[in-house]
């Protein structure tokens, strides 16, 4: 099918394309890669009067990484971050969950912010923006202000971004050096939506566990953060039984079923890549600590 | 029955195989609509106009990117190639090549993507492990091969070109 018609608005500064959604507001959308909202319009589940493309904006396509963060800019693509050397080198979780979002064509178009704008519980970098706590930079004809990710989602695709509001960058924060990630997930074809998925943090000092995060992709309603640092504590990442975090991955899961698999196998297949990911962090969080100490 | 209100129509002109190309079409025309309709390109081939079949891929500046899933008018400032750009029948590309010699199609549906996908591939990764050219077609879907024969002819295309070059 093809899209309903549109206006079509170019504008070249963020000023002017802030101007033009504050004018049309709700029959606006702001257009960045397409790679969601397109489908959603040749589809006809939407049909917006005007799309704000932002693709001729100057000054949205910097990836920059400091001490704290890793900033990305609105019109940075997917396949520009992943391949971007210093954000890896900052915030190795980025490339390791970036290679799972679709496939190579359609990272070469979507954005990292344009995922992030449309919230998907299902997308891999929601996920990432609340393991690492970052925050999204909004400007809207009041200004500028700065939204944290758990003020940021508020429901399936929804968001806390005003209609005359553009996402200009978001900010993921670098996690302490001593900090292991680690990133899986299982889809049914490599660059599909997940069945599941799993993103984690482990932090492990003096040989002994104290912190452990997990953010998940697929099972939940809204992208989230559980901490299960209070069930692995202490303990000695060797033989660690990753288990005990079971009780804590169950509730903040929300899976549903659908042709792909039922709420029970997401379950199980969530909490065993939970496992895995967990493992894998605490060995990178080893490995980084020795690295750090030997250089 | 009233007459439908006239949409705006729009001067798009877009590079394509390096020609530039002009058309008057509206905002909402897809870059896979202009190639086909208003310029009569009709290699490139339209399959699920969601992004998910892989079969009207072109390369936008050198990158493949999805042609239902882009504007026409988003196209502008851009170099788009398409399967009519990467060879003929007297003078085929290495992919198109190595697709014919290792009956890489059948009906040939899916194939026009799957060239632009495997040649853009290629020039990143000269030199492609059967896992990895598996890996390079997953993003494209053909419904006659079994795929066995598509990666087969990732190979040889990369053969090909290591001997062109
Ligand atoms: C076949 C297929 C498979 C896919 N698989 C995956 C996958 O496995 N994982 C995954 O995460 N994604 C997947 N995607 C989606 C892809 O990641 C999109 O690129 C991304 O979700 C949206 O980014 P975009 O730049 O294309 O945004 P658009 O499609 O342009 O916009 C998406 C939404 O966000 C809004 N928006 C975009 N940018 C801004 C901004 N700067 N400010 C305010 N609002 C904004 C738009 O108005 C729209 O509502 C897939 C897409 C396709 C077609
Ligand atoms: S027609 Fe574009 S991906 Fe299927
Ligand atoms: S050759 Fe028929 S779909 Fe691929």
């Amino acid at each position: 099918m093809k899209p309903a018609p549109f206006v079509h608005h170019a504008p070249r500064t963020v000023e002017e394309a802030v101007a033009v959604l504050g004018r049309v507001g709700h029959d606006g959308k702001v257009l960045a890669g397409g790679q969601s909202l397109i489908p959603i319009l040749n589809m006809r589940l939407a049909s917006p009067a005007h799309l704000v493309d932002i693709n001729r904006v100057t000054g949205l396509d910097a990836v920059t990484v400091t001490d704290e963060v890793v900033r990305v800019g609105a019109l940075v693509r997917h396949a520009g971050l992943e391949a971007h050397e210093g954000a890896y080198a900052a915030s190795p979780l980025l490339r390791r969950a970036l290679r799972h979002v679709a496939h190579p064509a359609i990272r070469n178009r979507g954005t990292t912010v344009g995922s992030i704008a449309h919230a998907d519980a299902a997308g891999e970098m929601p996920a990432i923006l609340a393991l690492t706590g970052g925050v999204v930079e909004a400007v809207g004809p009041a200004g500028a202000r700065e939204i944290p990710w758990h003020d940021f989602f508020l429901g399936a695709l929804e968001t806390s971004l005003e209609p005359d509001e553009l996402a200009v960058a978001v900010r993921f924060p670098r996690l302490p050096a001593a900090t292991g990630t680690a990133f899986a997930e299982r889809a049914r074809r490599h660059g599909d939506y997940a069945i599941a998925g799993a993103a984690a943090s482990v932090a492990v000092a003096d040989g002994v566990v104290t912190s452990a995060r997990l953010s998940f992709v697929s099972v939940t309603e809204v992208p989230g953060v559980v901490d299960v640092t209070e069930a692995v504590q202490g303990q000695s990442p060797e033989g660690i039984d990753w288990s005990l975090c079971d009780d804590l991955i169950r509730d903040h899961l929300s899976p549903e079923a659908d042709i792909h698999a039922t709420a029970e196998y997401r379950t199980m297949l969530a909490t065993r890549l939970a496992h895995l990911t967990l493992a894998e962090a605490a060995s990178d969080s080893i490995a980084s600590s020795a690295g750090g100490s030997a250089a | 029955m009233s007459e439908p209100v006239p949409e705006e129509l729009l001067d798009v002109t877009v590079t394509v195989n390096d020609v530039p190309r002009h058309a008057r079409v509206p905002a909402r025309r897809l870059l896979s609509d202009f190639l086909r309709h208003d310029l009569g390109l009709t290699g490139t081939h339209v399959g699920c106009e969601h992004g998910v079949c892989g079969a009207c891929t072109v390369l936008v500046d050198g990158a493949p990117v999805r042609a239902c899933l882009m504007f026409a008018v988003s196209a502008q400032a851009h170099a788009v190639t398409t399967i009519e750009g990467l060879g003929t029948i007297d003078a085929m590309g290495p992919v198109q090549q190595a697709f014919t010699e290792c009956h890489g199609l059948q009906c040939g549906f899916c194939t026009p993507g799957f060239v632009t996908t495997i040649t853009a591939y290629l020039e990143e990764n000269p030199d492609p492990t059967q896992d990895e050219a598996r890996e390079a077609i997953s993003g494209n879907l053909c419904r006659c091969t079994g795929y066995q024969n598509i990666v087969k002819s990732v190979l040889r295309a990369a053969e090909i070109k290591a001997a062109g070059s």
